[in-house]
């Protein structure tokens, strides 16, 4: 190869993926912030005046505030309910499994390996009103005898925890498989019981792989909306389920616009305010 | 005596919770899987009623779900072969050159997978809209193939990166040309990554809903097929799909781990012209390299 060639080849590799990436990526995000500023007069069919409406923004806020809300509190609680249960998991995947570890690797990402939407309606089967969980919960008093778990945010919570309960596990065990084993065992010479050793080197150890998986669960969970939709009611709405019915239903594309690039907006700050909080290096 | 104690419960009380987290993990799957043996005394509900084996025997009795899988292997099938494609091409420029401007690719294939797929979606309808593209298959196959660049240039890039170069300069200097090296070197040894790259894109696009929804008009894809029978009611053969779609990963994903296990007998067979590639450094599963690495190594 010349050197000309040589200089151009990683442009023209990167040519065709980054076209791509730009042509149906980034400019629908330009047009997405730009639908969000058109006239709210308009409509779908008679097409959109551009006015800079920038009044869509208080307006949408005004009205589905609640829903902002309640998606960041299921998704806050997903995150942390999954990063509870996903860490002990990687903990014994990665320092405890030996020669299981793949196997349990695969079990991990088992539930992938199966439709979203098909296992999201195995919760509904699983928590449904004659079900054997809320029997059990009805028997032991902790569900009145009429109660349910289906239509109310129990259910929607324990759906999403479980849909992104792999993206918290996997990289708090990628980071724990990666930890030098002298360092547990340093500890514990010098006499560190199993809670301080945990306490003082495992887990700030592992801190990289918690927050990759904080991030990774709570990203997607802020903009589920197929787990309150199969499992809820409209009183468990999320910020997704509005923004659906915009675009489909309501045909309301400058409010529908408005919230996703509010709900990007408030995502990336608070990924930014986060990162700022526990230190980039803990990721790269 | 007590910190020995005190130990054994401590591990087994991390065990323990560990076995429960994977039977939660595993408890819908399981649940699938025995629905799509049950006959449902009604359309509605979703409690085990009789065991039957008609959903299998004929699981396109529910009206148009098989044409939406088929729709969907179709769909899956595009956007793996372009994705793979365009993704593969990003990753060896990514790690294999240093070009002016490489930050900013990297921040673009990292963005699509830091939005949310509303977002994604969404913005590609407005798009689409503003365009006057009509929306069905194709522009399904165009969100599909934008969402899986990234997470196809990260997996290959995992791989990629923990090639060790010096076995494609030793090519070079027993006089083999660039392109041969490539060809019979670094492409063999990327392979098991692109594979995994491949399988990971397909799975993604057949199980998409969210960006789906918001770019097929009125083209129904699997998911969006269970996603309107959930108004009417589930027919029991989608649990048939949702069962045969998992053995099917995990067998993949078992014969893939088998090969990398036992290269010598593997190429043996194979004979032709794959030559033995596979001990350089074994990669971790796709999942792990997409969700662990992607982030750290960057």
């Amino acid at each position: 190869m010349t050197g000309a060639r040589r200089r151009l080849l990683p442009y023209l590799l990167v040519l065709p993926g980054g076209l791509w990436l730009v042509v149906f990526f980034l400019l629908p995000a330009v047009q997405l912030g730009a639908t969000s500023l058109y006239d709210p007069a308009g409509s779908l069919t008679d097409g959109y005046e551009m006015t800079w409406a920038f009044g869509n923004y208080p307006d949408a806020v005004r009205t589905y505030w609640v829903h902002f809300v309640r998606s960041f509190w299921y998704a806050g609680l997903a995150t942390a309910l999954a990063l509870v249960l996903g860490y002990p998991l990687a903990y014994v995947i990665a320092l405890r499994a030996g020669r299981w570890q793949n196997l349990l690797l695969v079990c991990v990402v088992a539930p992938m390996f199966t439709s979203f939407l098909v296992r999201t309606l195995a919760w509904k089967a699983i928590l449904a009103d004659t079900g054997p969980v809320v029997g059990l919960l009805r028997e032991v008093h902790l569900l009145a005898p009429d109660g349910r778990l289906l239509a109310s945010p129990v259910a929607v919570v324990t759906s999403i925890t479980y849909n992104y309960l792999p993206f918290m596990v996997l990289p708090i065990y990628a980071s724990l498989q990666r930890l030098d084993r002298r360092l547990l065992e340093a500890a514990r010479d010098l006499n560190a019981r199993p809670v301080q050793v945990f306490r003082t080197v495992t887990f700030p150890l592992s801190m990289p792989g918690v927050v990759a998986g904080t991030l990774l669960t709570i990203i997607p969970a802020a903009g589920d909306y197929i787990s309150a939709e199969l499992l809820g009611t409209p009183r468990e709405y999320m910020i997704g389920n509005v923004i659906d019915a915009a675009f489909l239903v309501r045909l309301d594309y400058p409010q529908g616009a408005a919230l996703s690039v509010v709900l990007l907006l408030v995502i990336l700050a608070l990924t930014i305010g986060y990162l700022r909080r526990v230190g980039v290096e803990e990721v790269g | 005596m007590g910190y020995r104690i005190r130990r054994w419960i401590a591990d087994h009380w991390v065990l323990a919770v560990a076995a429960l987290v994977l039977g939660y993990l595993l408890l819908p799957v399981v649940v699938v899987a025995g629905l799509s043996f049950n006959r449902p005394s009604s359309r509605l509900t979703y409690d085990f009623h009789e065991f039957t084996l008609d959903n299998w025997r004929n699981p396109c009795a529910a009206p148009g779900m098989c044409e939406a899988v088929w729709r969907s292997v179709q769909i899956g099938f595009l956007t793996t072969v372009i994705s793979t494609v365009l993704g593969t091409l990003l990753a060896f420029a990514l790690v294999r050159h240093g070009f002016r401007g490489r930050t900013a690719v990297n921040l673009l294939v990292l963005a699509p997978m830091a939005t949310p797929e509303v977002v994604l979606g969404t913005s590609l309808l407005a798009l689409l809209v503003a365009a006057r593209v009509p929306l069905g298959f194709w522009t399904v196959v165009i969100a599909h193939v934008m969402f899986c660049i990234s997470f196809v240039v990260m997996t290959v890039r995992a791989r990629l990166s923990g090639m060790d170069p010096r076995l494609e300069e030793a090519a070079l200097d027993l006089y083999a040309s660039e392109w041969q090296a490539f060809l019979r070197v670094t492409l063999p040894l990327a392979l098991p990554g692109i594979v995994a790259a491949a399988l990971l894109a397909f799975s993604l696009s057949f199980d998409d809903f969210v960006v789906t929804n918001f770019t097929s008009g009125t083209t129904v894809t699997f998911p969006m097929y269970v996603w309107g029978a959930n108004q009417r009611g589930i027919p029991p053969q989608v649990n048939v799909i949702g069962t045969a779609m998992f053995v099917v990963s995990l067998l993949l994903m078992l014969g893939t781990a088998l090969r990398r296990r036992r290269p010598g007998r593997r190429a043996g067979r194979a004979g032709g012209p794959r030559p033995v590639r596979l001990r350089a450094a074994a990669p971790a599963p796709a999942p792990v390299s997409r969700s662990g690495r992607g982030h750290h190594g960057g």
